[in-house]
């Protein structure tokens, strides 16, 4: 082979689409590899949001559904309930819900969109374990100033009837609001964010 | 084609192999003609014992594999057969997980010997960077394999481990999402860390441990005294005049070395295999559960100063960047350090003085990554953290404001 007549530019040329195609190529190639890395069909559907008819919700009661594997409650709060928030505001860790234990349309002292409606998970978030609903007031085995609210039998957290933690217990944030958005008046659809379609 | 008759004369069997492959050439090459400087002293063991502890973890892994089960319902379950009903089973896990603190113990004397003796000066820039992405790597092999077994500290260090990337904006969740395959830790979470803990992640690491050693044998050992043998060779033979035969010389050195770390491993291993639960937690011994987390999620000793650093810092973000900082900082230090000299033998009093601090602040930072946060750990992992990154970062500043004594033009060795 002679290398007379060599054409620099046209070996460049060659060189870098040859590296550009290829570059190309390795992408696509990569693709599948990471997107095979995405939840599984089986782990969306089981991760979808849930759908809650409250329709049968009497004030006071709480129901439970499980959402990705953990417990969410919805309890309709009655007018006393909402009211006995403020009370409670000096004895809290975290009253004003600054830790991101919510969503941004949860941060507000009901911890919810519609006042007498909570959305929560029901574990606390010291261990867990699942608090129990202790609505009844005053009781003063719980604290001097009960104004109903959640208590973990495991190691004494105490929340108010927001989920927000009392001061001076173990667990270090507000129980957690998952996200959720009414589809209509008495449904809830819990796991889709309020505004997404 | 090679060259036939081979430089080495070599005959029959070894001749054949020689005149086709250099098997003579690496052994001279890698042993009996690799001359190393002869004052190596205590500090020397730590890598010949590196690469004994990832033989115990290669070889005890490849039979644990046959009888774990990478699935989240049973890996548990199959955990547990192992110990109680596999013959020596129990050994072969316990080999496998002080393995891993070994690993950890080795590694970070292996790496503090580089830093008493500026191992990473040039010419070694790269076989320290090898090192540190040997570390980095080790790192991840760590975290993966003490996911593996899907106890409840498994889960929840799972857990909060790969919660760290959710930290990043934008993308955080998703991210957090796409690592685990799922919503939270699960099933498919175990079985891609399994396949990473046993293949990928093996492989890169012997892959660099290989381009360590080559890396290491091109430019020849550094030594306590930190100056280079190669300045004074014989005139007759080019061999260094500090330098003895890796083989025999070193080679038996580090049986004896061997041989005491041997005690002390199979010591543990036969009689504290959990270590009072600071090699394996409590918690790790009930199965995992997603309702119940661990009263303290603490992550495994070696990763207690990071985690210690990630905690100090108030903002989520800003700690984990932190912690990733304390990693990424260890792979600039050749750059860092302009001394004249490179051992600390010949540094001023600034270097010893930062070196001393730096230690007694990891040791601090390790101790306190393993408790639970309380505000006097807090502070203390805090002040920690700003040693930590202060002598990495001021060392351009105090290697050359201090004064430093002169090195000697060979090594200072008194012949036993």
């Amino acid at each position: 082979m002679s290398n007379q007549g060599v054409d620099p530019d046209r070996r460049r040329f060659l060189t870098l689409s040859t590296t550009v195609v290829g570059g190309v190529g390795v992408a696509a190639a990569a693709w599948p590899f990471l997107a095979s890395l995405k939840p599984s069909e089986r782990a969306k559907a089981l991760g979808a949001p849930v759908s809650v008819d409250i329709t049968h919700l009497e004030e006071g009661q709480k129901l439970t559904v499980a959402w990705r594997g953990k417990p969410v409650w919805v309890v309709k709060r009655t007018p006393e309930m909402v009211a006995s928030l403020a009370k409670v505001t000096g004895e809290l860790r975290d009253a004003a819900s600054a830790e991101p234990q919510q969503p941004e349309y949860a941060k507000n002292e009901a911890r919810a969109i519609k006042p007498e409606i909570l959305v929560m998970v029901g574990s606390c978030t010291h261990l867990g374990c699942a608090p129990t609903f202790r609505p009844d007031h005053p009781a003063p085995e719980v604290d001097a100033n009960w104004q109903g609210g959640f208590y973990c039998p495991c190691h004494g957290s105490k929340f108010d009837l927001a989920g927000r933690v009392y001061k001076g217990v173990p667990a270090p944030l507000n129980m957690a609001v998952p996200p959720h958005r009414y589809v209509d008046n008495n449904t809830i659809l819990v796991g889709e964010d309020q505004g997404a379609a | 084609m090679a060259i036939v008759p081979n430089p080495h004369k070599t005959t029959g069997l070894l001749g054949w192999i020689d005149d086709r492959f250099p098997l003579t050439k690496l052994y001279k090459d890698h042993l009996s003609e690799y001359y190393a400087p002869k004052n190596f002293n205590f500090w020397y063991y730590f890598g010949s014992l590196a690469l004994l502890v990832l033989v115990n973890q290669l070889l005890t892994g490849i039979w644990l594999v046959m009888h774990y089960k990478p699935e989240a319902s049973i890996a548990w379950d199959s955990v547990e057969a192992l110990m109680r009903d596999v013959p020596y089973g129990d050994l072969l896990r316990y080999l496998h997980s002080t393995g891993a603190s070994a690993f950890f113990v080795v590694v970070f004397l292996h790496m503090y010997r580089g830093l008493l003796y500026g191992s990473y000066r040039k010419p070694r820039e790269l076989v320290w960077l090898f090192g540190a992405l040997i570390f980095l790597v080790l790192m991840a092999e760590a975290f993966a394999g003490y996911v593996l077994p899907w106890g409840n500290m498994s889960y929840w260090g799972a857990s909060v481990i790969i919660n760290l990337f959710g930290a990043i904006p934008v993308i955080g969740n998703d991210l957090v999402i796409w690592i685990q395959g799922d919503y939270f830790p699960s099933d498919a979470t175990l079985g891609r860390l399994f396949s990473l803990h046993v293949i990928f992640l093996p492989f890169v690491l012997v892959a660099l441990v290989v381009a360590h050693l080559i890396a290491l044998h091109e430019v020849g050992s550094n030594n306590p005294d930190g100056v280079e043998i190669k300045k004074h060779k014989d005139p007759k033979t080019g061999i260094p005049l500090d330098g003895i035969p890796f083989h025999p010389y070193y080679t038996v050195k580090d049986v004896v070395g061997v041989g005491v770390f041997l005690i002390i491993f199979l010591g543990i291993v036969f009689f504290a295999p959990d270590g009072g639960g600071w090699l394996l937690e409590k918690p790790n011994f009930t199965p995992a559960n997603p309702m119940a987390t661990p009263e303290h999620i603490t992550p495994a000793w070696y990763f207690g100063s990071f985690y210690a650093m990630l905690r100090a810092v108030p903002d989520k973000l800003l700690g984990v960047l932190t912690m990733g900082a304390a990693v990424v900082i260890i792979f600039f230090v050749p750059w860092l350090d302009r001394s004249p000299v490179k051992s600390i033998r010949y540094k001023g009093m600034l270097s010893k003085i930062a070196l001393t601090l730096f230690t007694i602040s990891f040791v601090l930072l390790s101790y306190y990554g393993m408790q639970p946060p309380t505000p006097v750990g807090t502070w203390v992992s805090r002040v920690g953290t700003v040693i930590y990154f202060a002598y990495f970062l001021l060392m351009p500043w105090y290697t050359r404001a201090e004064k430093t004594k002169t090195e000697p033009e060979r090594v200072t060795h008194a012949a036993h």
